[in-house]
């Protein structure tokens, strides 16, 4: 595997510098708000058209009202100046307002958008980027997006309108003066060109950093006993200290090219003021009366105005160019295809009678390299069938092709006659009940956790379902009951208990096809007892695949199928396998072999039993565990 | 602003850089009022007065003041960035050396996600004020006092005429930075949840697959990212109109100048110049004051993320060295435990009155139902938890005595659950004794029977595995973690249940290793084994948290208590149906043993 699971993030993002062409994407998600943000548009230029006035009036008070000392029409004046700020005002309330409200919208749609599409994405992606790199994209990157819109960014549009206004209204004035003071504007997109480039690479840089601080940080959270156990608090302080260092430094290149940039800007706007002094004397002392004191002043005001977008923008340019780079990496999990999809005309799988049937399946993880050569099983209606055998041999590979976690390369599955492939995903599974080793527990209380298995279940069913695996002992004995709450890490429910709530969640689910991967984790005696009586409830009435390890299950199934090195080596009940000496046969009897151990006291059983449950106290058949890819 | 004091504090170190920082800033406000001087020395004394030979130099005065300026400000900004990043790192490496030290109690609690969230999205939070935010801040307060001396100095009247609206705009401030700091709080905290939703989604997708879930995950996190989408809608509809009255306010100021300064001009005590210049000083008290209300939400954005470091680092470690607690000397293996009782609650006692003393290299199997204290126990041992009431003695030394390492350094674990890093197989061996040479990784590994396995990879001990351990199955997971806890050496093994998902072959070869292991080492084993039970020195079962039986494996039989029945449950063939009144006998005696 190397280091290929670092996955998305160890891309050639690297190499690449400035990378806008992800911004047509943005599309879907502005298009819905279009309206809004024409809204808000209009009310943009209204204001900009609005603000030209201020100057307009500052200079017909020095050239007109003071010189005649007309001191109503100063008043006047001002009243009118006052009078336009405040209407300004009101517009750029409603503005922000618009903008914002659309701003959050969109966020909101991007989130929902990649929260479905890590829904949709097969198990592939998961094997491979860690949990903290895709959280740091749905949260991290999402928020850098709501960082600009926050910062007031949109108000830039108004600047944005506003700079035309100026240009317009300065060519207006004195079409020289103007086209001199805009020299400058070339040289301005000069510096903001080359930083640009520059600048988008050191964010990339950065959100990658960040990214890997919260792999890190995920696994060592979630590790942490492990962590504490043994004390790896030191060097794992020390290890984080390094990753965090790396951001540091890449926040630094970025820093510096942005400190950089700011008093360019800077610099370039007094360059502007000094050419309109300069020029600006020099046409007054050639008497050209189309410029006067109050032309200069306003012309610098206008500068100043001018730069005031700019320099505005080079505040937040830092957030424009992360929002850049981070919408990218937004865009490279929606762009992300699932392994598995439906097809287009995929059908609905009704209610079925839980024939599963595999046809030659050929299926390897890693192109050229299969794990599965030809494989043929076959489940009839309602009955048991478990999969032995040794470690690695395929049969998690199996029953994640079942689930359709992956598609088959060769051959067909098929259940109830149809092709897997050509039903919804979501049909498929409906009808499947899985149930895997590690069971995972969801945070929320144990009856919401039983309730996954079907949603509109009533409490008196829950119980229902608990009471029959045996769950609900244990349950009623928690401080809350079924409402006590549980967490991520299951947190004070032993494995054993953990188990059983899985159980009931499956029987809950009521599937017409139960997919078992038995835990091979042993628990006491007891809980292993109810594990039992659970699982023949659960197989009643249902088709049943399991990956058995223990042997009550393995005897009891309709036909065992033992898988070696991605075939099936032998088919048949247990009776059969053991007389035809096989493969079988001797995995059984490493097991025998292996239990030396059993009382003389209760040897009565011992012919075939006694080897069994002479090994453990849970009485499992341990043969090997599954590898799982 | 007590959380803001903190944050200051950990600025503190790097106090030289921000006052270089703020040095710069006097200098550079300076030079922002010396700007409208220049221009008010060049309308007065060079356009007014029609002295144009001087006109280059005015041009160049003004480009002059600039150029100085930016240089300034370069060095500023980023010593200011550097000292902003610097503190940042510094947080997130206390926050998760805090982290580390915190115990089980809270991570039995706290979701993934909400930690996560504190150490990465409002650490940023607080980087972007103690980098930027602060010397804005500080810039805005010294050029707003800058330029009110100067404007004072010139005109007075002038200036107090264009400071009318400004203490309605600090009033407003104050107003805002109340209304708004709740929000902010709510933001990070709904910011929070829907990543510890996300967070658990991910880890649960294989679940969430299985039962085909996605619409109702959707639904959760919609409910989740609308209170999201409605909370920042509110934050930013009251910025909104702040932003739109601070602005107001100061276009209010420029009325006034233009009004009555334009007045005084026409009645001749004031200059044109004058005016211009107070246009512009009143226009650079505009610029700061306007990104006033942005840099006020900032503050409360801070602080509200503030709070939410704080609430972590604050967090006590409930088991923590004591001061002045010295390392553990190298353990023999006593271990006595007095009247010792447990409670994760304070009230409900999981553990309830045990007394034992473990002779050095003793086995000790621990028996009994779930829930009975089994585990709990086991963690008590290494301090997971501290005991509720007596005490632990390993050497005769009661174990909260010593410090945490060199209590844990010299224990090994293999917990009933395995989890593995993303890290090479090496590492991940290696992983509680780094300094661990090659010939003893591979020698731990050979001995947990998984050495053959890693030699056949194509990368061998060098293959990195997927964060959940992905690429191994649940058995090799296993031994790779018997390996880890190999390694350690330790005098003291904790063993939950530990080599039960491994394969027949290897289960034996373990169980050889380990009995070698087990040898002249204190052990402790929550045992599902037969062979453990009966090669062990001293049985206890478990009842309710206390023991209800012990002794050795034929005493325990001959007793004919909880042990013999569940002797006899493990020897019971699953496929024979028991008799009603066995059956009964079995529940009770199972249910006895089986309580929480």
């Amino acid at each position: 595997m190397g280091r290929s699971n670092r996955g998305l993030d160890a891309g050639n993002i690297e190499l690449k510098g400035v990378n806008f062409s992800h911004l047509p994407k943005l599309k879907r998600f502005i298009s819905p708000f279009k309206w809004y943000l024409l809204l808000a548009l209009a009310l943009a230029v209204a204001m900009s058209l609005l603000s030209t006035a201020g100057p307009l009036l500052v200079r017909r008070a020095i050239d007109v009202d003071i010189p005649s000392g007309d001191f109503s029409g100063l008043s006047k004046t001002a009243l009118t100046y006052l009078g336009i700020m405040v209407f300004i005002e009101v517009l750029s309330v409603s503005q922000r307002y618009v903008m914002s409200w659309t701003g959050q919208h969109m966020l909101y749609s991007m989130r929902r958008a990649l929260f479905s599409h890590l829904q949709d994405l097969g198990l592939d992606f998961y094997d491979k980027l860690q949990a903290g790199r895709i959280m740091s994209r749905v949260t991290g990157d999402i928020e850098s997006l709501n960082q600009l819109i926050s910062s007031g960014v949109l108000g830039l549009l108004t600047d944005l309108v506003t700079l035309f206004a100026i240009i317009t209204v300065m060519v207006q004035m004195n079409l020289k003066l103007a086209l001199a003071t805009l020299t400058v504007v070339p040289l301005l997109f000069l510096v903001v060109w080359t930083l640009r480039t520059r600048m988008t690479r050191a964010y990339h840089r950065v959100r990658r950093r960040i990214a890997d601080i919260a792999a890190n940080l995920q696994e060592s959270i979630s590790g942490m006993k492990i962590v504490q156990a043994f004390s790896r608090e030191e060097l794992n302080a020390e290890k984080f200290s390094d990753t965090n260092y790396e951001s540091f430094q890449a926040q630094l290149e970025a820093a510096w090219l942005h400190a950089l940039f700011h008093p360019m800007v800077d610099i370039i706007s007094a360059l502007g003021s000094a050419l309109i002094v300069y020029y600006g004397g020099l046409r007054m002392s050639w008497n050209d009366p189309t410029v006067t004191v109050g032309t200069i002043v306003a012309f610098l005001n206008y500068m100043t105005r001018f730069f005031w977008p700019i320099r505005n923008l080079t505040e937040v340019y830092n957030l424009i160019l992360q929002a850049g780079v981070s919408s990218e990496r937004v865009f490279e999990i929606l762009e992300t295809e699932p392994n598995v999809k439906d097809k287009e005309d995929a059908i609905e799988l009704g209610e079925i009678r839980g024939h599963v049937r595999f046809n030659n399946v050929v299926f390897g993880y890693e192109p050229g390299l299969p794990v599965l050569h030809g494989v043929s099983i076959e489940a009839k209606p309602n009955e048991t069938i478990a999969l032995v055998g040794p470690t690695g041999a395929g049969k998690s590979s199996i029953i994640n092709l079942l689930c359709r976690f992956y598609d088959v390369d060769e051959g067909e599955i098929l259940v109830d006659g149809v092709d897997i492939r050509d039903v919804t995903l979501d049909s498929l599974r409906r009808n499947l009940g899985i149930v895997l080793q590690d069971t995972f527990i969801f945070s929320g209380t144990v009856r919401d956790n039983i309730r996954y298995g079907r949603l509109d279940a009533t409490d008196e069913e829950i119980e229902e379902a608990a009471r029959i695996v045996g769950a609900h002992e244990f349950i009623s004995r928690l401080p809350d009951g079924y409402d006590t709450e549980v967490r991520e890490r299951g947190s004070r429910l032993s494995v054993g208990q953990r188990q059983l709530l899985s159980f009931a969640r499956a029987l809950l689910a009521d599937p017409r096809i139960l997919i078992l991967d038995e835990a091979t984790s042993s628990v006491d005696a007891y809980t292993e007892y109810l594990i039992q009586k659970a699982l023949e409830k659960l197989f009643r009435g249902r088709t049943s695949i399991v990956i058995a390890h223990r042997l009550s299950t393995i005897r009891n199934a309709d036909r065992i199928y033992v898988i070696e090195d991605g075939r099936v080596a032998e088919v048949g009940n247990h009776d059969e396998l053991i007389d035809k000496g096989g493969l079988y046969k001797a995995l059984y009897e490493k097991q025998f072999a292996g239990a030396p151990l059993v009382g003389p006291e209760h040897e009565p059983e011992a012919d075939v039993l006694g080897s069994d449950t002479g090994r453990g106290v849970t009485g499992t058949l341990r043969l090997r565990p599954e590898q799982a890819d | 602003m007590k959380v803001l004091r903190r944050l200051l504090k950990f600025a503190a170190p790097y106090w030289n850089r921000y006052l270089l920082a703020i040095a710069l800033v006097f200098a550079i406000s300076g030079l922002n009022l010396l700007e409208p001087m220049v221009i008010k020395w060049v309308i007065d004394e060079i356009l007014e007065s029609k002295n144009y030979t001087l006109l280059l130099y005015g041009a160049l005065a003004i480009l002059g003041v600039a150029i100085l300026k930016g240089i300034l400000q370069c060095f500023q900004r980023f010593s200011m960035s550097w000292a902003g990043q610097k503190v940042v790192f510094d947080i997130r490496n206390t926050l998760y050396r805090h982290l580390q030290q915190l115990s089980f109690s809270f991570y039995d609690k706290a979701q993934t996600g909400q930690i996560m969230s504190r150490v990465t999205s409002d650490v940023e939070t607080t980087q972007r004020f103690l980098s930027n935010g602060l010397v804005n801040i500080v810039s805005i307060v010294v050029t707003f006092t800058w330029t009110l001396v100067i404007m004072l100095s010139h005109h007075a009247k002038l200036t107090l005429m264009a400071m009318i609206p400004v203490p309605f705009l600090a009033w407003r401030v104050q107003v805002y930075s109340t209304q708004i700091r709740p929000m902010f709080w709510n933001i990070q905290q709904q910011l929070a949840v829907l990543t510890a939703r996300l967070q658990e989604n991910i880890t649960g997708q294989r679940v969430v697959k299985a039962f085909a879930r996605k619409d109702h995950e959707m639904e959760i996190f919609e409910r989740d990212n609308m209170a999201l989408l409605e909370r920042n809608v509110r934050a930013e509809r009251l910025s909104g109109v702040n932003w739109a009255l601070m602005r107001l306010l100061t276009e209010i100021s420029l009325g006034i100048i233009l009004w009555y300064g334009g007045w005084q001009v026409i009645s001749g005590n004031i200059s044109y110049g004058t005016l211009v210049a107070f246009n512009m000083w009143l226009g650079q008290l505009l610029g700061p004051i306007r990104r006033l209300g942005f840099w006020v939400s900032m503050v409360q954005r801070t602080v509200a993320s503030g709070e939410r470091i704080f609430e972590i680092l604050d967090t006590k470690a409930e088991v923590d060295d004591k001061p002045g607690a010295k390392p553990m000397p190298p353990i023999e293996g006593r271990v006595v435990f007095e009247d010792v009782s447990f409670s994760y609650d304070g009230d409900h006692m999981v553990i309830d009155g045990i007394n034992l003393d473990v002779k050095p290299g003793q086995t000790i199997a621990i028996l009994g139902g779930t829930g009975s204290g089994k585990s709990t126990l086991i963690n008590l041992v290494p301090r997971f938890y501290d005991v509720t009431k007596g005490r632990i003695l390993i050497n005769g030394i009661d174990i909260r005595d010593v410090t945490l390492e060199s209590l844990r350094r010299q224990i090994g674990i293999v917990t009933q659950e395995t989890f593995l890093f993303s890290a090479s197989l090496r590492d991940n061996i290696a992983y509680g004794k780094p300094e661990a040479t090659d010939q003893e990784v591979i020698e731990a590994a050979k001995a947990a029977h998984i050495h053959d396995f890693i030699a056949g990879l194509p990368q061998g001990y060098d293959s990195i595995i997927g964060e959940r351990g992905v690429g191994l199955s649940g058995g090799q997971k296993q031994r790779v973690a018997i390996a880890r806890a190999l390694l350690m050496d330790a005098r003291i093994l904790l063993l939950d249940e530990s080599t039960s998902s491994v394969d027949v072959e290897t289960e034996m070869r373990i169980q050889e290793a380990f009995s070698r292991l087990l040898e002249d080492r204190t052990a402790f084993v929550i045992a599902q084994r037969l062979s453990t039970v009966r090669n062990a020195d001293w049985i206890i079962v478990l009842d309710k948290g206390r023991i209800a039986e012990q002794g050795t494996h034929e005493e325990l039989l001959k007793k004919g208590g909880i042990y013999t029945s569940i002797y006899n449950l493990q020897f019971r063939p699953q496929e024979v149906e028991f008799g009603d009144s066995e059956r009964a006998r079995f529940e009770e005696a199972a249910s006895q043993g089986g309580g929480d």
